[in-house]
């Protein structure tokens, strides 16, 4: 059957989610953007909503069974609040939600209950890399198998909480293909740059260069244990939820623009009420419900090990990511000259929109 | 209730049954009737009003009693699919031909207005005819020539004659969807219908306007005109003169007298909001037929789409072919969900009419970008490519233009009315 809406239960956590997204996220936004911090009391009470933690079984340390369905509606709720808190409070998933998916079961009862049990810690994972073609599929960090253990060489770039982080999971190239690696804080030639990566948005977001220089892990701590694990399956989880924070920040843009725009007056009338406005405002509604769609579906594809859900998920993002630029850029066109000073919050979303074709990895759910 | 996206099992049988009839009836012939407007594929007619009638499916129309109800025990309540299964079958149908889609007898627009707007006694009257032994036709007449996007400002006029209680009714339609074949009495066809427009008190502006059926063969109507048009030349666009045709007085769809306000009106707008995404769905169908056999092609000249890429990483027609993929996929999914609101008898005007926006658009620059991409194969008559192209376009035109729902997109989502935007 086909059916577009949400369980009780689903309800009842976008809801709070949703409540948090605008009475504690949205507010806090613009100051953190320009502060470039995210006051960590915030980030606290997000994680309090306990995302990751209902969907992680007892056995771990949660309460409750992962579903990228809800996980997919719960990011497009947050990133509505404000993007860089909403990547901030979820950064642990980062390194749990690969564990949970994919990881030996050492792995998952070692790294989950500490992950989840106790306060936001910062645990993390690097996957992007400085360079134009960057693919994840094609990474230029290596890992080679020697004696039983794994060296790790590379750079990794964008890679948000590395300064503090307790753990990462290290994304590289094993034999052709990519691997995640479990790499412990303060493990010999691991080095976290000084300074933070300074992007065109996402500045509240702390992220930082990691360079790996022929660090060694145990065989053990490659995700999924001895003979690794379906990097696809990972990936398409990071794609759904960068395609459905995309269609959050969309979803923000769109309505401040609409109730501006309901508000303004030009030539005697509501901007609103000129055909060039009602048209866009018209476009940007039907092209996020769309994207929306499609990242459900890649979402509910992959609860159900769909065999394209990873095709889905990667048509979902692409799609997203699209229409992320095209809404975020008619929101600041919406309101003109105004929208292009920082008082209104349109041109973080603009510079947020434009990030999420390069952004996977940010994000997973 | 919960997300979820799987089709249900009836559809995806239909679906096959349909494919086949798409591949043989359809697709075969065609490049056929493209090239002889006005002919009518009497086979595909034929077949078609057998077939359906074998499987119970009397219309296109979705049925007002839920299936299964076997006199019996109650079966285990099953959320209704009508407009969903209708939908898949009209993409279907259209993946083969738009053309032929839009003359498959049964009701079409005309028993969806009855549908929509009519009272039981008049459904029962008018719709039973859709199962009989000959292919019947229907048709739905709104727009004139000085009235178009602007419904209300339709001429046709409709006054009740007291002595004979009969409604008299004068004026022009054009723009006739199978017009033809339901006014005119073809003898292998049955007696069809046309729902004609017309206003009982043009001092109330919208809220005079009514819709009537008028029986084939009627006195006083004539089917003046065929065009000839770009594409979807199978079916056939009819102009249709009133002067002083009679009907019965219980012909008229909805109350007979004027009151202050917009119900007449709100008929065709409810209308709509049912056969919109339908028409989205059709639109769809072509873009998908246009989709898969630029794929084929491709195939057949070894480029291969590389899933997974990086945007940066993709060569143009990968990027093309994808983003034509996006569109299609979530197109479709626009369109589900505005009939999964239907079934669910949720009020979907905006979602409906999104979905008419997206299609409009998607039909259009899939089966532009098909054409281009595959350079002169593209444009050679010797492949349905360079026609579809030339059929999708009507998407984005008749039940109300890629404008007209972008006007009710905006009106629903700024809670505007019609005089607040324009
Ligand atoms: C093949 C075919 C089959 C059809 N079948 C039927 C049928 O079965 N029954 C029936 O009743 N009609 C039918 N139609 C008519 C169709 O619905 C109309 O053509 C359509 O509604 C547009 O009306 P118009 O052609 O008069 O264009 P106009 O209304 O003159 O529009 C011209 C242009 O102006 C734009 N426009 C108009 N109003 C506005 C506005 N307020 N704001 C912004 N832009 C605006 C339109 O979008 C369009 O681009 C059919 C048409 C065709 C071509």
């Amino acid at each position: 059957m086909y059916s577009f809406e949400p369980s009780e239960e689903q309800q009842m956590l976008v809801d709070a989610v949703g409540k948090y997204a605008i009475n504690d996220l949205r507010p806090a936004a613009h100051e953190a953007e320009e502060s470039r911090e995210f006051p960590r009391k915030l980030v606290s009470k997000g994680w309090e909503l306990g995302l990751l933690q209902a969907s992680t079984p007892e056995a771990y340390g949660g309460f409750g069974e992962r579903s990228a369905v809800t996980c997919a509606l719960a990011v497009e709720e947050m990133a509505f609040g404000d993007l860089a808190g909403a990547l901030a409070v979820m950064t642990p998933s980062l390194f749990a939600t690969p564990i949970l998916l994919t990881g030996s079961e050492e792995q998952k009862q070692e790294y989950l209950p500490r992950v989840i049990e106790g306060d936001w810690a910062p645990y993390t994972a690097a996957l992007i890399e400085y360079r134009f073609d960057f693919d994840p599929n094609a990474l230029k960090t290596t890992a080679k198998a020697s004696a039983g253990d794994y060296i790790l060489d590379g750079e990794k770039a964008f890679v948000p909480f590395a300064k503090d982080a307790e753990a990462m999971i290290v994304y590289a190239d094993l034999d052709g293909i990519t691997q995640g690696f479990i790499v412990p804080k303060n493990s010999a030639g691991l080095t976290i740059s000084n300074e933070r990566e300074n992007l065109m948005g996402l500045n509240a977001l702390p992220m930082y260069r990691v360079k790996l220089d022929t660090v060694k892990v145990p065989a053990s701590n490659r995700l999924g244990g001895a003979s690794g694990h379906n990097f696809e399956l990972v990936l398409a989880s990071m794609r759904i939820a960068s395609a459905s924070a995309a269609v959050g920040v969309a979803k923000a843009s769109f309505e401040y623009a609409k109730n501006y725009a309901k508000e303004r007056e030009a030539f005697g009338v509501k901007i609103a009420q000129k055909q060039a406005i009602a048209f866009m405002l018209a476009e940007m509604a039907t092209e996020i419900e769309a994207m929306r769609l499609l990242t459900w579906e890649a979402a509910w594809k992959l609860d159900n090990q769909k065999d394209d859900a990873a095709t889905e998920a990667y048509l979902a993002f692409t799609g997203a990511a699209d229409m992320a630029m095209m809404v975020t850029d008619r929101g600041v066109q919406i309101l003109g000259g105004h929208g292009y000073i920082r008082e209104h919050p349109v041109e973080l979303f603009m510079r947020n929109g434009r990030g999420f074709a390069m952004l996977v990895g940010l994000a997973i759910v | 209730m919960t997300i979820e996206f799987e089709s249900p099992k009836p559809i995806v049988q239909t679906q096959f049954v349909l494919k086949t009839v798409a591949e043989e009836m359809m697709r075969s012939k065609s490049r056929y009737f493209d090239e002889h407007e006005h002919e009518i594929p009497w086979d595909y007619i034929e077949f078609m009003h057998t077939a359906m009638k074998s499987m119970g499916v009397g219309s296109l129309a979705p049925k007002e009693k839920s299936n299964g109800g076997n006199g019996g025990e109650p079966k285990e309540k099953r959320p209704p699919i009508a407009y969903q299964s209708l939908a898949a079958q009209i993409e279907m149908l259209s993946w083969g031909d738009v053309g032929f889609y839009l003359i498959t007898p049964g009701g079409g627009l005309g028993a969806a207005a009855v549908q929509a707007a009519g009272t039981s006694e008049q459904k029962a009257k008018f719709l039973a005819r859709f199962t009989e032994d000959k292919p019947t036709f229907a048709a739905m007449c709104m727009t004139e020539a000085g009235a178009g996007s602007d419904t209300s400002a339709i001429r046709a006029r409709a006054v009740l004659d007291e002595k004979t209680n009969e409604w008299v009714i004068n004026g022009e339609k054009i723009f006739v969807t199978a017009g033809d074949k339901a006014f005119t009495e073809y003898e292998k066809f049955g007696g069809g219908f046309i729902v004609v427009w017309a206003s009982i008190d043009p001092s109330a502006g919208r809220a005079g306007m009514r819709a009537f059926v008028v029986e084939s063969g009627t006195k006083g109507v004539t089917v003046s005109k065929l065009e000839h048009k770009l594409g979807i030349r199978a079916s056939d666009t009819a102009t249709i003169s009133l002067v002083d045709a009679r009907v019965p007085y219980d012909h008229i769809l909805g109350s007979p007298t004027v009151e202050k306000t917009t119900t007449g009106f709100k008929g065709a707008m409810a209308t709509f909001d049912a056969t919109r995404p339908l028409v989205a769905a059709s639109g769809l169908g072509v873009a998908r037929a246009a989709l898969e056999f630029l794929k084929e092609k491709l195939d057949e000249n070894g480029v291969e789409i590389r899933y997974g890429l990086p945007r940066q990483k993709l060569s143009n027609i990968e990027r093309e072919f994808i983003d034509m993929e996006i569109m299609l996929k979530s197109a479709w999914l626009m369109v589900i969900k505005a009939v999964w609101m239907a079934d669910n008898k949720k009020p979907n005007a905006l979602e409906s009419s999104m979905s008419k926006v997206r299609a409009g658009d998607v039909g259009t620059k899939i089966t532009q970008k098909a054409v281009e991409i595959l350079g002169p194969l593209g444009y050679s008559r010797e492949f349905l490519l360079e026609k579809w192209f030339r059929d999708a376009k009507i998407t984005d035109i008749y039940e109300g233009t890629g404008q007209i729902n972008r006007l009710v997109v905006a009106r629903q989502i700024l809670g505007y009315s019609g005089s607040e935007l324009r």
